[in-house]
């Protein structure tokens, strides 16, 4: 197996709330081009997590953590501009949140905060990106529209779409699929496989059967602690843990 | 089994449907009475204003700066230095109040934490609580000798002053409900907008003010309000002589000075006094256009 260098590197990560731990010495790797799926009940500390990777943990009074955290190499706090970290790195939170803007403007934000002020390469942008995100053959006439008008999965794909015009090395979904419905999981889902070929992707999820069919390794969070990190099938043959395997098949949680 | 339907104990009208009653009896009574009074106030300024119908000359009043409604030989009543008066001081109010106090509230609202943000918060609240009173009275007293002495004239009570005044009185409310507007706005948007790398004032000027338009506008029109209504302030700050304002340094008066001063030694039902009361009628009119304006500017947003 080629050895690569890992996208990302959490060494004995702890994520406090004040006194409240919400994640104790977790420790793993996620590799280049992989799809790492983040499985365990609520309040398991899989959010507080993806917070830590973008250093969204500063909008949230009394969240503290310690260990190393590092994305592409490079511990997250040794950064001095926050927000070329967060460029680097995409985020889909749970319910679609559509920015007051139109269809169009959604996209092209980021690119705009870059400085693309050209009107053809910001087409082009926006386009690639709803492509990818398997929602331009909808939404394409009504690109001025606004985006709070899409339906709750258009809006999820636009969420995608946006956090993917920013040419993200890694892309962090958390549970994407809460507001969506079946069908468009499942197309959701394609587009990821394809998106693997050009960054790592984190999912967070609550389906145990989505992350069976999406993650290449998979992390079991339970209580605040990384019980395990195995290839998917593992979690569910009973290799990884027992306790891993009592909850995919539905025995707590 | 007993039949439940039938039982008339369950069926009985109790406390708490009799004080429903009693309660939506008493909020329908304060909430009619508000409107009745605001007809009732209508009515009155109306009624009194329109016998002034009989020396009404539309070319005179709004054409003419010459407000003598005293003169034995030539009362006149010409309102058109009066309303340069107020617009002058109000616009300067609004020229100083409206980029601090927006700039106040995004601070409070987006870039103050904590503790900061919450002694600020009650600090601009003391501030809108001053009198209008003392605001007059520092303009009469501090105000006054230091532009006399910075800026080398002979009177410091004049447009500049008073719209310094009621601009720092204008903008502790402004920046309340600008502020209130600001933190309208979900912090998703802001958590999103901040997911995709913007900073704090990307997404304050792509996201925040965008989404708070409305309310942002409404602040600034009640600050506008505010100016054109304000008596006191303006009355002791704007050295009240009757002038078409040149320059920031020329003693004005304002309308709503002029009925203060005047309707007490006015002989009610006079030409004098309804002229006030027509005076009174206008200002009226303006705000009503104020409000109306705002809340088709704000429709019309919402619709598009």
């Amino acid at each position: 197996m080629v050895t690569a260098t890992p996208e990302i590197r959490v060494q004995n990560l702890s994520i406090q709330y004040g006194e409240k731990v919400a994640l104790a010495g977790a420790s793993f790797e996620v590799m280049p081009n992989e799809i790492f799926g983040i499985i365990g009940p609520a309040n398991s500390g899989k959010t507080s997590f993806l917070k830590v990777l973008n250093r969204m943990d500063t909008f949230t009074p009394g969240m503290r953590f310690s260990g190393t955290a590092e994305v592409g190499g490079r511990d997250v706090r040794s950064w001095r501009n926050l927000y070329a970290l967060r460029r680097r790195i995409g985020v889909v939170f749970p319910l679609p949140v559509g920015l007051p803007l139109s269809v169009y403007d959604n996209v092209a934000f980021a690119p705009r905060l870059a400085g693309v002020r050209g009107k053809a390469e910001l087409d082009a942008i926006v386009e690639r990106c709803l492509r990818r995100a398997a929602l331009w053959d909808e939404v394409k006439d009504r690109l001025k529209a606004l985006g709070s008008l899409l339906s709750g999965g258009q809006q999820q794909r636009l969420t995608i779409a946006r956090a993917l015009s920013q040419e993200p090395s890694i892309l962090l979904l958390d549970e994407f699929s809460i507001a969506v419905d079946p069908v468009t999981t499942m197309r959701i889902e394609d587009v990821l496989k394809e998106l693997k070929q050009e960054m790592t992707i984190v999912l967070v999820t609550n389906l145990v059967q989505q992350a069976r069919r999406l993650a290449d390794r998979t992390a079991f969070f339970l209580m605040g602690e990384c019980v395990s990190v195995s290839p998917t099938e593992a979690l569910f043959t009973g290799d990884a843990d027992p306790r891993a395997r009592d909850y995919v098949e539905g025995r707590f949680g | 089994m007993t039949d439940r339907k039938a039982d008339p104990a369950v069926d009985r009208r109790d406390v708490a449907w009799w004080s429903d009653k009693a309660v939506s009896v008493l909020v329908f009574l304060g909430g009619i009475s508000a409107i009745l009074f605001i007809i009732g106030i209508f009515v009155f300024i109306t009624r009194e204003g329109f016998g002034f119908g009989e020396h009404f000359k539309a070319g005179e009043i709004f054409g003419s700066t010459r407000w003598a409604p005293t003169s034995d030989s030539n009362p006149t009543y010409g309102i058109l230095a009066l309303v340069a008066g107020t617009a002058s001081v109000t616009g300067l109010a609004m020229l100083i109040a409206v980029p601090f106090s927006l700039g106040a509230a995004i601070y409070i609202a987006e870039f103050a934490k904590g503790r900061t943000r919450e002694v600020l918060k009650v600090l601009v609240e003391m501030l809108a609580a001053i009198p209008s009173v003392v605001w007059g009275f520092i303009g009469l007293t501090i105000m006054n000798p230091l532009i006399i002495q910075t800026f080398d004239v002979p009177i410091g009570l004049c447009v500049l002053n008073s719209g310094l005044i009621l601009g720092l009185m204008a903008a502790p409310i402004m920046t309340t409900i600008a502020e209130d507007a600001l933190k309208a706005v979900p912090d998703s948007y802001r958590e999103a907008a901040e997911a995709l790398g913007a900073t704090r004032w990307q997404v304050t000027r792509r996201v925040v003010l965008p989404a708070a338009r409305q309310g942002l506008l409404a602040a600034v029109l009640l600050g506008v309000g505010r100016g054109f209504g304000e008596t006191m302030a303006v009355l002791m700050a704007s050295g009240h002589s009757i002038n078409l304002p040149t320059s920031p340094f020329d003693s004005v008066r304002a309308l709503t000075a002029t009925i203060a001063a005047e309707l007490g030694e006015t002989a009610v039902g006079s030409p004098h006094y309804q002229a006030l009361f027509m005076l009174g009628i206008l200002l009226f009119a303006v705000t009503f256009l104020i409000n109306l304006a705002a809340d088709l500017i704000v429709r019309g947003i919402r619709k598009g």
